[in-house]
């Protein structure tokens, strides 16, 4: 019995081909001389920052409206740490993750019991309550000219952020990757089993005994630090940091993004960071405001058509084809 | 005190538009529980109205009012019919996804059509200045906003209350399964109760284009504010949207104006609190 149940995660957990596949295209990617690093090193940031509202939003069906809150908690964190001397990349990431992450937990115990219009509405305003702030608090955060004077310090004392953003690229990368592996890991543990659940029927997870308020509390305080990672990422690639990391804007990109790539299996954020920027590079070339037209109508056409996302619909496609090449 | 009063009116001014704009939804989202963002687009969509009709073909002010509720009105049941009755099944996260879209659609294509810039509104010469009530020194396009909307929901909540199509209103808000199960029209109670409820943000739009500044952005800058009037007032309730309204309209403007430095935090905690409080609104039932 046990080692069944042994078999059953260990194949849970198992690495498929196609998610090597996935990792070796950002790889590829750098080796390429064209390749735009400071574009690809944005894609990584908002996939990250996509990725953690999949955990929430995707694994337990509880939507966000105010996800930007703890990316910019994240990227102040960071950007204060710089400015007042810690100028060491790594470290500062965890403590602006931890920062973050406690600001979720926090946020986690006082919306658990909300549902539907309530809980978007109170994650939205305690978004825009913190926006306000950062915004009008001049003399704290710089306000509209942003956080001036950021000082990161060269990752492992040995490569310095240069200008063409070869050091970000990879720098990010490398994080990405361990951030994906480790919650990846959360995600096919028994944990990850009971947000599922959760997700699918909270009455009946309860009524076996699943602590699903404390687990949800727990989710939103992970989801908010990984958010919060994402930002500080961004404030150190780019030593700046201005209340627009904050905006309710963000919030509403990042769901964009999400819900173009699919929840729930992982990549999804990654794969609409990457449709939604490269999108707005190409679009917003021409005139930035009907750029907002295009992505409205994408998101028109995704809701109405492949409700599920790009990367789910691939896969059931995938799925139907190996079946019928299987028949013949 | 009387500085304090006539900030409490301007701020009554403005929750009376909020009202307008917002008490279309409320009613829509409480009888079919669907989320339509998209209406700030239809209250933008009339406020151009007006301009159009006042600036470019020479009509009247107060008649260009009753031509933004018509044209919205119409304009939201081919809305409606065309693309929203199909997700009325779907879930809430679905549904603002749908008319996030659809409002982002309407930023562009205002600004397409009529300029990004933002356009200027004349009232007729007796609504501007001021005028002298009870020792109160008041604007006078704000005494006709209050009287206004003080007219609208009494008419909404005589209508609601009193009248047919009222009950069935009512009955569908309570129960769409059981009012359709009596042998009403749910599809056409519901395509009339968006047309009217789209009609009011149109005509809300208009009444605000010279308070609240017109441009494509319009949309972006109130969805907030009609989300927090439809959330804290409850669903489908008239009432409450109204006290909600008036309440956040009074607390923006008294806060923004005695304490400045705090800007827009003061109506987000309130915001935030009441939801807390009550998450099924101020006046809202227990959702069953």
């Amino acid at each position: 019995m046990r080692d069944a149940l042994r078999d059953h995660f260990v194949g849970r957990a198992r690495w498929k081909t196609l998610e090597w596949g996935f990792w070796l295209i950002p790889i590829a990617l750098y080796f390429i001389p064209q390749s735009n690093l400071p574009l690809l090193s944005q894609v990584l940031v908002w996939g990250l920052f996509a990725f953690s509202l999949d955990l929430l939003l995707g694994y337990r069906g509880i939507p966000s409206l105010g996800h930007a809150a703890f990316f910019g908690i994240g990227a102040y964190a960071a950007g204060f740490l710089g400015k007042y001397g810690w100028t060491e990349p790594i470290s500062g990431l965890l403590v602006a993750a931890l920062v973050a992450g406690l600001a979720g937990l926090a946020t986690g115990r006082i919306v658990r019991k909300l549902h539907g219009l309530a809980l978007l509405m109170v994650t939205l305003g305690l978004n825009m309550i913190l926006f306000d702030f950062a915004l009008r608090s001049t003399d704290i955060t710089g306000g509209d000219d942003g956080l001036q004077g950021i000082v990161i310090a060269p990752v492992l004392g040995a490569f310095k952020f240069d200008m063409a953003g070869n050091t970000a690229y990879l720098y990010t990368l490398c994080v990405v990757f361990v951030c994906l592996v480790s919650v990846r890991a959360l995600l096919k543990s028994p944990f990850g089993l009971a947000l599922l659940g959760a997700r699918e029927n909270p009455r009946r997870m309860m009524a076996l005994g699943a602590p699903i308020e404390g687990d949800l509390t727990l989710t939103f305080g992970i989801s908010a630090a990984i958010a919060g990672l994402a930002g500080a990422l961004l404030t150190q690639t780019t030593q700046f940091v201005s209340p627009e990391a904050l905006a309710f804007t963000r919030s509403a990109d990042v769901l964009v993004m999400l819900v173009i790539g699919g929840g729930a299996v992982l990549y999804g954020g990654f794969i609409g960071a990457a449709i939604f920027l490269l999108m707005r590079d190409l679009l917003s070339a021409f005139n930035p405001i009907y750029w907002y037209f295009w992505i409205g109508l994408l998101l028109v056409v995704i809701v109405s058509t492949f409700r599920k996302g790009v990367l789910p619909t691939l896969a059931v496609t995938w799925a139907s084809w190996k079946v019928r090449r299987a028949r013949t | 005190m009387t500085a304090l009063l006539t900030i409490v009116f301007n701020g009554m001014a403005y929750g009376v538009l909020l009202f307008i704009i917002a008490v279309g939804l409320s009613v829509t989202m409480g009888m079919m529980r669907f989320v339509n963002l998209a209406q700030v687009s239809l209250s933008m969509l009339g406020g151009y109205v007006m301009v159009v009709a006042v600036a470019s073909l020479g009509w009247p002010f107060l008649a260009s009012l009753p031509l933004a509720f018509v044209c919205v009105g119409a304009f939201s049941v081919v809305l409606e019919r065309l693309v929203l009755r199909h997700f009325y099944g779907s879930d809430d996260l679905t549904q603002v996804l749908l008319t996030l879209g659809l409002v982002f659609m309407s930023i562009s294509s205002a600004a397409y059509i009529w300029g990004p810039s933002f356009r200027p509104v004349q009232v007729p010469d007796w609504l501007t200045g001021q005028v002298s009530v009870l020792g109160l020194m008041l604007e006078r396009y704000r005494l006709f906003l209050v009287v206004a909307g003080g007219l609208i929901a009494a008419a909404l909540v005589i209508g609601l209350e009193r009248t047919r199509f009222g009950a069935m209103v009512r009955a569908c808000v309570d129960s769409r399964r059981a009012a359709s199960g009596c042998g009403i029209n749910t599809q056409l109670v519901f395509a009339l109760t968006f047309a009217l409820g789209g009609g009011l943000a149109g005509l809300g739009g208009a009444l605000s284009a010279n308070l609240l500044s017109l441009d494509p952005n319009f949309p972006l800058r109130y969805l907030v504010y009609v989300l927090i009037v439809v959330s804290v007032g409850g669903m489908g309730n008239i009432t409450g949207s109204l006290a909600a309204a008036l309440l956040i309209g009074v607390a923006d403007v008294v806060g923004k104006y005695y304490v400045p430095a705090a800007g827009g935090v003061f109506i987000y905690v309130l915001t935030v609190a009441l939801v807390m409080w009550r998450p099924q609104g101020l006046l809202g039932r227990k959702a069953a």
